[in-house]
């Protein structure tokens, strides 16, 4: 790759092409609807009994790890995947029956698929040809305009880096104006200084073509960072589904808590209830936990907090009210990363609990082999079913790395 | 294909490779030695002496097969003004019987490597029904073709009851025949090369056509077709080309009005012993093949591609 051939080369060009007209440019997306869709192969079931409404002009997250059905949903919308049971509607209309080339849906496909021997205005304006899209020519310049690659436009694929051609799938794909924008872990093959770029640069191009845009990653930061609605997908079924801020403060299940961000779980039984407000006995210590936070008021649950919300305290310090104290326990481990200093904390009869401290504070310093105590507020205290397995969602992320 | 990979470059505006060491270029000659040597002394020596050898002229009173070293060119004059027929006639031949090939390779090629994807039992199978005729003599099979053509055989009978031949109609000793034994004798020739290439076509692209709104045919000529261009054009080239200097199946098959130029330089070196001619004839069938090929794989354009 020669020197010129670079990313940021675009970046100089302050115009932005048009796209779609001003009257298709807004709600030129439409509902997407998927009815109890289930896909199975052989005996395997990817996709089970689904059900999801992602509104025009969202940008909506799949998020789950590699195996979870997300890939397999994105395919079934696109119409490269019949489901086995189900259906699929666009704008109100069952689609469940056609092929592919009949939806007006297209696919960022996560190798890119730039077809190699047109250049890449013809890659872009392939939809629109195919369509008999009057000035088709015109429109595919606009859109490499607008993902900042219209010097790119006689290049062949192969002589571009991995950005560029992700650039140009996406111009590929927006230029149609579809009904719904599929994205199936664009970004995947980016470094990560270049994909926090694409990011930002995805989000820009959403809003500025109003498209519905589907993305589906494996990145927990990636889903957040972008979208207005995240769907957690495991297992062939959504989890929960929310705005990122919603799933992250109070998640539901025990794979959410882990899976989306960190969360330390403590396994214990509902002793109390009392306004609003549960007490739950977790090895002797009494943890309370708000109602409205709790998914079960009864029985066995587990008491989560996430690390950024708890701090360390001496045991001659004093804590505010309302708060969940836990302790003494041992510092095992402390990491300095800068703008916060993370600590595992060993907790007899609890185990291990992680804090992340934010760097502002003077006041003691904490090193391990110290003995704490740990405590956060109520309020930021959630409960999740007993019968799920703490550590549900926590390792898949080393995996997928 | 040196002619294919050559002319590639040329066109080739990728990537740059920073200019090799000196030791390095000396080790990429070293290893290179052992191929131009045997080149050098079964190619080049052997072409200047064909060369050479089409400028003599008979030894004044001499015996037949006798010559000596001239510069006559008049011996080129004279071979093309008495064999064009044949040298057009094995370019028609071989460029149908390259067609017929294509017709019949590219259908077997793309059912192996697209529609029998992701079963590589089959696909291994299909493939030993292609090669397996090579497991046979060449010339044995074009025998074969002798019998199955025979006008007693099933195949003019069976013609000969749709009224497609007259009731004394044959296929033996035509130019059909002909055409069908260069077609049969070359097809693997077109359908591996194609094969190679549907094979490392990925999936992905045909799934990103049905995407962009277009149908199972129009992703075919848009994205199949012109992808597995390269291996088109080295199919055709191994087909065409041997095609056209073949001279078995024009002797097996054929009779004295499809005599191809094969057959003729054949006849003057060995038959009759007039060497100047035979190798005119061998000269100027090469560099009409040559003239041709560069032609061909001008215009098909996929310098890029190769």
């Amino acid at each position: 790759m020669s020197a010129d051939v670079h990313v940021d080369a675009g970046r100089a060009e302050p115009s932005r092409g048009r796209v779609a007209g001003p009257d298709e440019r807004r709600g030129g997306g439409a509902d997407l609807v998927l009815d109890r869709v289930t896909k199975e192969f052989g005996a395997y079931t990817a996709v089970d009994d689904l059900s999801l409404t992602i509104p025009a002009g969202s940008f909506f997250a799949l998020l789950g790890p590699s195996g979870c059905g997300k890939t397999t949903t994105l395919r079934m919308v696109a119409g490269l995947e019949a489901p086995t049971r189900g259906r699929v509607l666009l704008g109100g209309e069952d689609v469940t029956g056609t092929r592919a080339h009949q939806r007006p849906v297209n696919t960022v496909f996560q190798s890119y698929a730039l077809f190699p021997h047109l250049t890449v205005l013809e890659n872009v304006a392939f939809g629109l040809r195919r369509k008999r899209v009057a000035n088709a020519e015109d429109r595919a310049r606009d859109a490499l305009e607008l993902v900042e690659m219209g010097h790119m436009a006689d290049r062949r694929p192969s002589q571009m880096s991995g950005g560029q051609q992700q650039r140009v799938a996406l111009a590929r794909a927006v230029v149609n104006n579809p009904a719904v924008l599929l994205l199936d872990e664009p970004l995947g093959a980016l470094d990560l200084k270049l994909r926090r770029q694409m990011q930002t640069e995805l989000k820009r191009i959403q809003l500025e073509v109003g498209q519905t845009f589907v993305h589906v990653t494996h990145d927990q930061e990636e889903a957040m960072t972008m979208a207005d609605t995240v769907a957690v997908m495991n297992h062939g079924r959504i989890e929960q589904m929310g705005a990122p801020e919603e799933l992250y403060e109070l998640p539901r299940t025990a794979f959410v808590a882990n899976f989306l961000g960190q969360s330390n779980l403590l396994a214990g039984q509902v002793q109390e209830s009392t306004g609003e407000v549960l007490g739950v006995d977790v090895g002797g210590r009494r943890l309370w936990v708000p109602k409205d936070r709790a998914v079960t008021t009864s029985g066995a649950v587990l008491v989560g907090a996430r690390p950024e919300k708890l701090h360390i305290f001496f045991a001659d310090e004093g804590v505010p009210d309302d708060s969940n104290v836990v302790g003494p326990g041992r510092v095992t481990d402390v990491a300095f990363t800068g703008v916060s200093t993370q600590y595992q904390v060993e907790v007899p009869g609890l185990g291990t609990i992680g804090v992340f401290a934010q760097n502002v504070f003077g006041g003691r310093a904490i090193r391990a082999g110290d003995e704490v105590m740990l405590g956060w507020a109520v309020r930021h205290t959630f409960g999740l079913d007993g019968s799920e397995d703490a550590s549900a969602g926590s390792e898949v992320e080393d995996e997928e790395a | 294909m040196s002619v294919v990979s050559a002319l590639g470059h040329g066109g080739g505006t990728g990537t740059a490779a920073p200019p090799p060491s000196r030791r390095a270029r000396g080790g990429a000659y070293l290893l290179l030695a052992p191929g131009l040597l045997y080149l050098g002394l079964f190619f080049v020596v052997p072409v200047f002496a064909l060369l050479m050898t089409s400028l003599y002229v008979p030894v004044p009173g001499g015996d037949v097969g006798q010559f000596q070293p001239a510069f006559e060119w008049q011996n080129y004059v004279r071979s093309l003004e008495t064999y064009w027929p044949q040298l057009v006639r094995s370019f028609s031949y071989a460029a149908i019987a390259t067609i017929l090939a294509f017709c019949i390779g590219y259908p077997m090629a793309y059912t192996i490597a697209v529609r029998a994807r992701g079963r590589p039992f089959l696909q291994a199978m299909l493939l030993v029904l292609v090669i397996a005729p090579f497991f046979t003599s060449f010339i044995l099979r074009t025998i074969a073709w002798k019998q199955i053509l025979a006008d007693e055989g099933f195949v003019v009978a069976a013609l000969r009851a749709f009224s497609v031949l007259p009731p004394d109609g044959r296929l033996t000793a035509t130019s059909v025949a002909v055409i069908a034994g260069l077609t049969y004798n070359f097809l693997p020739f077109m359908t591996l090369p194609i094969y190679a290439n549907l094979e490392r076509l990925d999936p992905r692209l045909i799934e990103a056509g049905a995407d962009l709104y277009a149908n199972g045919p129009t992703t075919f000529w848009r994205v199949t077709l012109p992808m597995s261009m390269p291996g088109v054009v080295s199919g055709t080239l191994l087909t065409f080309i041997p095609a056209s200097g073949d001279f078995v199946n024009s002797v097996l098959l054929g009779n004295n009005s499809t005599t191809m130029i094969g057959q003729v330089i054949d006849s003057r070196f060995f038959k009759v012993s007039d060497y100047p001619t035979a190798a005119s004839l061998s000269f100027v069938l090469m560099m009409a093949i040559l003239v041709l090929v560069a032609a061909y794989i001008r215009r098909a354009g996929t310098e890029e591609l190769l």
